[in-house]
């Protein structure tokens, strides 16, 4: 057990000395501050646009436009239940003084993570986990590594959990950054703001039934579980393609182009429904809960669960036999 | 085979092949307790291949190795325990310091103490340069900081790939003193594979001779590489000396080169009188060499008369 506590720090240890965590930081550190420009420009223009920067008047008159539907009698009942649930979300932004086109820091890395979960996050997750065993092979120590008095299956378990603890990192970090350099520009308020979710698509259509007000503290732990979820898969693909393939360049640019096609193929071709088996077309889990409609039929969040998790078990089990079994010739 | 257990590390007709091809062939070999071992071959005869097999990084397809008496297929851990190794180049973390990677791998043993890894510091005179980065090392140091590690756990078999490979004059001779003292003192036995003849002649005690694959030889260093060298000289007229060189009785086998020289086979005590017979009959002579056998040579030698078997 000693003994694995000090595989697991030397895997550790590597990965600190080896620069890789100061590199994904330096990333997002660039990163941020860009999508957080771009955000505020696009607040902007709304203002702009609006004609006023008078929000308060705005939300004041969607709420009245909302409540005149209401009293119509024409309107379907679940749609009644939609409205006023608009209602109460707009007028926790009267009552809290929060202009929801120019939300705070909270709002910011929520909806950040939407954005970065299919392509973003799994492109950083793979340029720390691609090389984990073949930098090994492309640096000879695979050859100091096996030839001690441990097991094989010891030495990529300790690979694998110290990735696991990276990745971790990594969503974390993504979510303090983005909050600590958002925050400069929007205000660092808004995590008790209500967030609408609980949309579910059945047969092609939005269901409605189940939409409910969360405060956005707890949608945010939610969509940054499931991102982590999702970099989780992505890590443990890595990992089978760093023990199959020697070469390091070699497993990142098989993974990347995994990935891209993974994104392509969802926006290219809704009807074929066959990709939506496919590890990479299933990233998105936030879409779940935000309702963006998935553009394949038959995507649930159960469903992309169930893919995920089957995709990285498999992976899994082959990294090991392989890894296990597998001459080190060069 | 003798199988008896002074022999630390004991291979029976390993075989390795991958796809259609042998690469090695049934070798057979024992290496005695304290004993420099040499594994000597041409380019591309097998040594690394072998070697990878002995650490555990490739499986035989067939035979089977037994270190400190551990079957190293079946009872991997309690083998490879007693083995420390470098195989082909001193590779480490080259983006750790020194220290730091013996620190890793102590970490990957168990019982190693920092005082045991000062000790192979000291041992290996790398005391100065422990707390750099590897990366900033000179290919010496780095075989030095290999050794160091491959010491830690105290090993009773020491394997070594080409360990003189790409040194320097100098520090090939500080090396084979390093690994001679390590078998004396320490009682190690030490597996060492070479394609240089002059080098096995100097430190090891019995050798095994490969060549495509297979073990043509195996015996004391003394008893097969011995005799000796031919010497060559550069004199004119060539005529005239190859009739008077013909005549002498120290000599045997006088033989026209190419490139004008003659190669003869003579005592070495003798060269100086044969010399001194040269110029008594008017011939120049502009230059006495004795050549020392290569590895080709040998195999010529032992295969006069027929192909390897
Ligand atoms: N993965 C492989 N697939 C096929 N053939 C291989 C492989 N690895 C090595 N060989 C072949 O096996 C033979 C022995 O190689 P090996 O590296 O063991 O030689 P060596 O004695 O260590 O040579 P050197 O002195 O050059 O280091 C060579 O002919 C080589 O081409
Ligand atoms: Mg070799």
């Amino acid at each position: 057990m000693s003994n694995f506590i000090g595989l697991l720090y030397n895997e550790l240890l590597k990965m600190v000395r080896k620069r890789r965590i100061l590199v994904i930081l330096l990333i997002l550190s660039i990163l941020i501050p860009i999508f957080t420009y771009a955000q505020y420009r696009t607040v902007q223009t709304n203002i702009q646009n609006l004609g006023t920067s008078d929000w308060k008047t705005l939300v004041q008159q969607q709420i009245v436009d909302n409540q005149n539907r209401l009293s119509s009698s024409r309107i379907p009942e679940e749609w009644r239940e939609l409205i006023k649930i608009n209602i109460q979300q707009q007028q926790y932004y009267l009552d809290h003084d929060i202009n929801p086109t120019s939300p705070g820091a909270p709002t910011f890395i929520r909806k950040f993570v939407e954005q970065a979960i299919s392509l973003f996050m799994p492109l950083l997750i793979v340029v720390v986990a691609a090389d984990i065993v073949s930098a090994e092979h492309t640096g000879g120590t695979i050859k100091l590594l096996l030839t001690r008095p441990i097991r094989r299956w010891k030495i990529l378990l300790a690979k694998y959990l110290s990735l696991t603890l990276l990745v971790s990192f990594i969503v974390i970090a993504t979510a303090l950054l983005g909050y600590l350099f958002s925050g400069l520009v929007f205000g660092y308020s808004g995590w008790d703001m209500p967030v609408l979710t609980g949309f579910e698509t059945q047969n092609d259509e939005l269901i409605t039934n189940g939409v409910h007000l969360v405060p956005q503290w707890k949608y945010i732990l939610m969509s940054y579980g499931l991102a982590w979820f999702t970099c989780i898969a992505v890590a443990t693909l890595s990992l089978m393609v760093s023990v199959l393939v020697r070469s390091t360049a070699a497993s990142m640019g098989i993974m990347l182009a995994a990935i891209v096609a993974g994104n392509l193929l969802t926006q290219l071709s809704p009807t074929w429904t066959t990709i939506k088996y496919f590890v990479f077309t299933n990233l998105s889990l936030t879409n779940y809960l935000s309702g963006t409609p998935m553009m394949i039929e038959g995507m649930t969040l159960p469903f992309s669960l169930t893919v995920l998790t089957v995709w990285s078990l498999v992976s899994l089990f082959i990294a090991f036999a392989v890894f296990i079994r597998k001459d080190v010739l060069a | 085979m003798d199988t008896n257990s002074s022999h630390v590390l004991v291979v029976n007709g390993l075989t390795k092949r991958i796809g259609k091809r042998e690469i090695v062939r049934d070798i057979n070999f024992a290496v005695g307790q304290g004993e420099i071992y040499g594994f000597l071959g041409p380019n591309g005869a097998g040594k690394t291949t072998t070697i990878r097999m002995l650490v555990g990084l490739i499986r035989p397809t067939q035979g089977r190795i037994q270190i400190a008496g551990y079957d190293l297929s079946k009872q991997f851990l309690q083998a490879i325990r007693h083995v420390g190794c470098i195989v082909e180049n001193p590779e480490l973390y080259p983006y750790l310091t020194g220290r730091e990677n013996l620190e890793l791998f102590a970490r990957m043993a168990e019982g190693i103490t920092q005082q045991r890894i000062t000790e192979v510091v000291q041992l290996v005179e790398l005391e100065d340069r422990i707390d750099d980065r590897v990366r900033t090392y000179s290919l010496g140091m780095r075989q030095r900081l290999g050794i160091a590690q491959a010491l830690l756990s105290r090993p009773q078999l020491l394997i070594l790939d080409e360990p003189t490979n790409g040194l320097d004059p100098a520090g090939i001779r500080e090396m084979r003193q390093f690994i001679y003292r390590l078998a004396r003192e320490e009682s190690i036995s030490v597996f060492i594979s070479s394609h240089i003849l002059h080098e096995v002649q100097l430190l090891c005690d019995r050798v095994a001779i490969i060549h495509q694959g297979r073990v043509v030889k195996t015996g004391q260093v003394h008893q097969l590489l011995a005799g000796e060298p031919p010497v060559i000289w550069q004199l004119s007229p060539t005529e005239k000396a190859i009739n008077l060189l013909k005549s002498l009785p120290d000599v045997t086998n006088v033989e026209l080169l190419e490139d004008g020289q003659l190669r003869t086979h003579l005592p070495q005590n003798k060269i100086a009188n044969v010399n001194h017979r040269l110029n008594q009959a008017g011939i120049q002579v502009t230059s006495i060499q004795q050549k020392k056998p290569t590895l080709e040579d040998i195999f010529l030698q032992m295969t006069e008369g027929g192909p390897l078997e």
